[in-house]
């Protein structure tokens, strides 16, 4: 019983440390630009895509990982200028129909240049293979390379908003973007390297999962939503409500399909707790996020509701 | 307060009128489709027409909060989908009727609409946007772990809706007139819900929240009532879906079925009503069309969509406007 939580305790870990990768660049985005971004998770799609591809051309995960940097910036980069910049003027519903416009584009375009069948992309040599973790207890080097390298960009993102000019920018920016212009600064540079560092860091998680995921044209969807709950219950803007909200996510999703079933089986009938649990489980982050938001409409770091 | 009703009553008039007229004309076409098509020998095009309507019943729904409303709910499929099961479930209990299965899909909705909507609107903006898209989600997986009904594969139903005993439903033209008559009626009760104090009120808290407070009223209360009226109403769509496709899914309250929703409101003009119907029709019309003449029609309407957004914010009753104002 300790060693499947330990287990579980740690794939929720792992898919925290990813669902912060996404959340981050998307609480941003709707922090400081004010722009609701559906498109996020076709950025993380399109990250698993290129190092699929690239790691196919090179024969190297490692190469697919460092050409996937380049192509991601230059994709979020794109992004910005033809169609989110024309967005940060207009009402949150023109945002959710133009965005909602590119998650169509996105998806056919993915399917008519990579297929529609799923693609698999090679475990790297260097991570293969499973650790001991504590007495018979195995785990995967590579999941846990997943979580060193999520919480490294966590840091590095950490260091990097509290610590460094273009952070306080950000700073500055989420809580009132109106003064930053006023106060001289290029405000639509600024977006775009926000929106961009955003989209590299999507792509990024992308690109990490893929080699225990197979790649296909649904991948972005299912997380989008799970990030969308992560920010509203982080707070919209805050980086560190994002980390939290991913975690706290990602560990009530992964433990209760766990163990949902199994304590129900305390008080109802196997049969039925099976059912039961099957049905609640996916329902179990929503119900967090009702919560919490019934406590606290902006969020847990939210300073605007 | 009456007598500002009264005397603002035949100012709004003239404003409304040719829209209400637009729609008695859309309506008469409608009926007029099931002999056309009968007479160019293609009778399953009556199908595709009962679908155009129900889905407008949805979006005239959705018109009601997003446009008088400007509640941007990202998560109205999920109220198709209460409807569609609503058939389902009841239909596998013997309960057949059609009215009944109404009752029930609207019951539903009401008390999901009452507790998500009293939940969402402690909230404005983005994150209204992005909550009623989590609780649509929630809806879906919860449909989609119904294994009892297919699960994630759906649940074909065995026959129609009754009416009254009456298996009249199986006759597809029956279906598209009682669907037809659904949304002319449903239009009747949104067009007096709107000009009615309550919508009056709402618009009012569309516009200036703050000013609607200070004045007296509570925007929550009004907000919630109307979110919930919209979650009924479009249940009504989702039960005619059912029967119309003679089959459920998940499928139905996917979170592009609810951005589809959006599109068509928007594509007609938000807060028009009529225009809400003609979207529909404007936004499956042009699915079927590209699905016709290429397999990625999703690719054409994204981008059908962005454009749209960039260069004509008020959708068609907006183009048509310009139009019109260019001609004079």
């Amino acid at each position: 019983m300790t060693n499947l939580f330990v287990l579980q305790l740690l794939n929720g870990v792992q898919l925290g440390v990813l669902l912060f990768l996404i959340a981050a660049g998307l609480t941003l985005v709707f922090g400081i630009m004010d722009v609701v971004n559906l498109a996020h998770g076709v950025l993380y799609m399109v990250g698993a895509y290129f190092v699929a591809t690239f790691a196919a051309w090179t024969g190297s995960f490692w190469w697919g990982l460092l050409l996937m940097l380049p192509a991601a910036v230059a994709v979020g980069l794109i992004l910005e200028l033809v169609v989110i910049r024309r967005l940060y003027t207009r009402s949150h519903l023109d945002q959710v129909l133009a965005t909602f416009g590119l998650v169509m584009m996105a998806n056919e375009t993915v399917k008519i240049v990579w297929g529609v069948s799923p693609l698999s992309v090679p475990m790297p040599e260097l991570l293969s293979g499973s650790v001991p973790l504590m007495g018979p207890l195995q785990y995967p080097v590579y999941r846990i390379a997943i979580i060193v390298a999520g919480l490294g960009v966590a840091a590095g993102l950490f260091l990097m908003v509290n610590y460094t000019r273009i952070g306080m920018l950000l700073r500055a920016g989420a809580t009132n973007r109106a003064m930053v212009s006023a106060l001289g600064i290029d405000i639509g540079k600024l977006f775009a390297v926000v929106f961009t560092l955003g989209a590299v860091l999507a792509c990024l998680a992308g690109a990490l999962i893929a080699p225990i995921l197979s790649v296909d044209t649904g991948m972005g969807e299912s997380v989008l939503i799970l990030t969308f709950v992560v920010v509203v219950i982080g707070g919209i803007g805050s980086i560190k409500g994002a980390f939290l909200g991913a975690i706290l996510v990602a560990v009530v999703d992964t433990l209760g399909g766990v163990f949902g079933p199994i304590l129900l089986r305390e008080v109802l009938d196997p049969a039925a707790a099976g059912q039961a649990g099957r049905m609640l489980a996916p329902m179990l982050v929503y119900i967090l996020m009702a919560v919490i938001l019934f406590a606290k409409p902006a969020g847990l770091f939210g300073g605007r509701a | 307060m009456a007598e500002t009703t009264v005397s603002a009553a035949p100012r709004r008039a003239p404003a409304i009128a040719p829209r209400v007229k637009a729609a008695a004309v859309l309506f008469v076409l409608f009926a007029l489709v099931p002999p056309v098509v009968t007479a160019l020998g293609d009778p399953f095009l009556v199908l595709v027409a009962t679908r155009i309507l129900a889905y407008a019943i949805a979006a005239l729904a959705l018109d009601l909060i997003l446009g008088y409303g400007a509640m941007v709910s990202f998560g109205h499929a999920a109220y198709l989908g209460f409807g569609t099961y609503a058939v389902a479930i009841l239909s596998s209990y013997g309960v057949n009727d059609l009215f009944l299965q109404m009752l029930g899909a609207i019951l539903v909705s009401a008390v999901f609409a009452f507790v998500t909507g009293a939940i969402s609107l402690r909230t404005r903006g983005v994150y209204f946007i992005m909550i009623t898209l989590a609780f649509g989600q929630m809806a879906f997986f919860f449909f989609i772990s119904l294994s009892a009904y297919g699960g994630d594969d759906g649940y074909g139903l065995s026959n129609r809706s009754t009416i009254f005993g009456s298996d009249m439903l199986e006759n597809d033209v029956t279906l598209f007139y009682v669907t037809l008559a659904l949304l002319i009626a449903l239009f009747a009760l949104c067009h007096r819900i709107v000009s009615s104090r309550f919508g009056r009120v709402l618009t009012g808290i569309r516009e200036n929240a703050t000013r609607m407070e200070a004045i007296g009223y509570a925007p929550f209360r009004y907000q919630l009532t109307a979110f919930v009226i919209s979650g009924c109403m479009t249940s009504v769509a989702g039960v005619l879906l059912a029967n119309q496709a003679e089959f459920v899914s998940p499928a139905f309250m996917s979170w592009h079925r609810s951005g589809e929703l959006i599109v068509m409101v928007v594509l007609g003009g938000i807060g028009t009503l009529t225009g809400a119907i003609g979207g529909a029709v404007a936004a499956l019309l042009l699915e079927e069309f590209l699905g016709m003449v290429t397999d990625h029609w999703q690719l054409w309407f994204g981008l059908f969509l962005v454009l749209m957004v960039l260069f004509s914010p008020r959708g068609i009753t907006g183009l048509v406007e310009q139009i019109g104002r260019r001609k004079r």
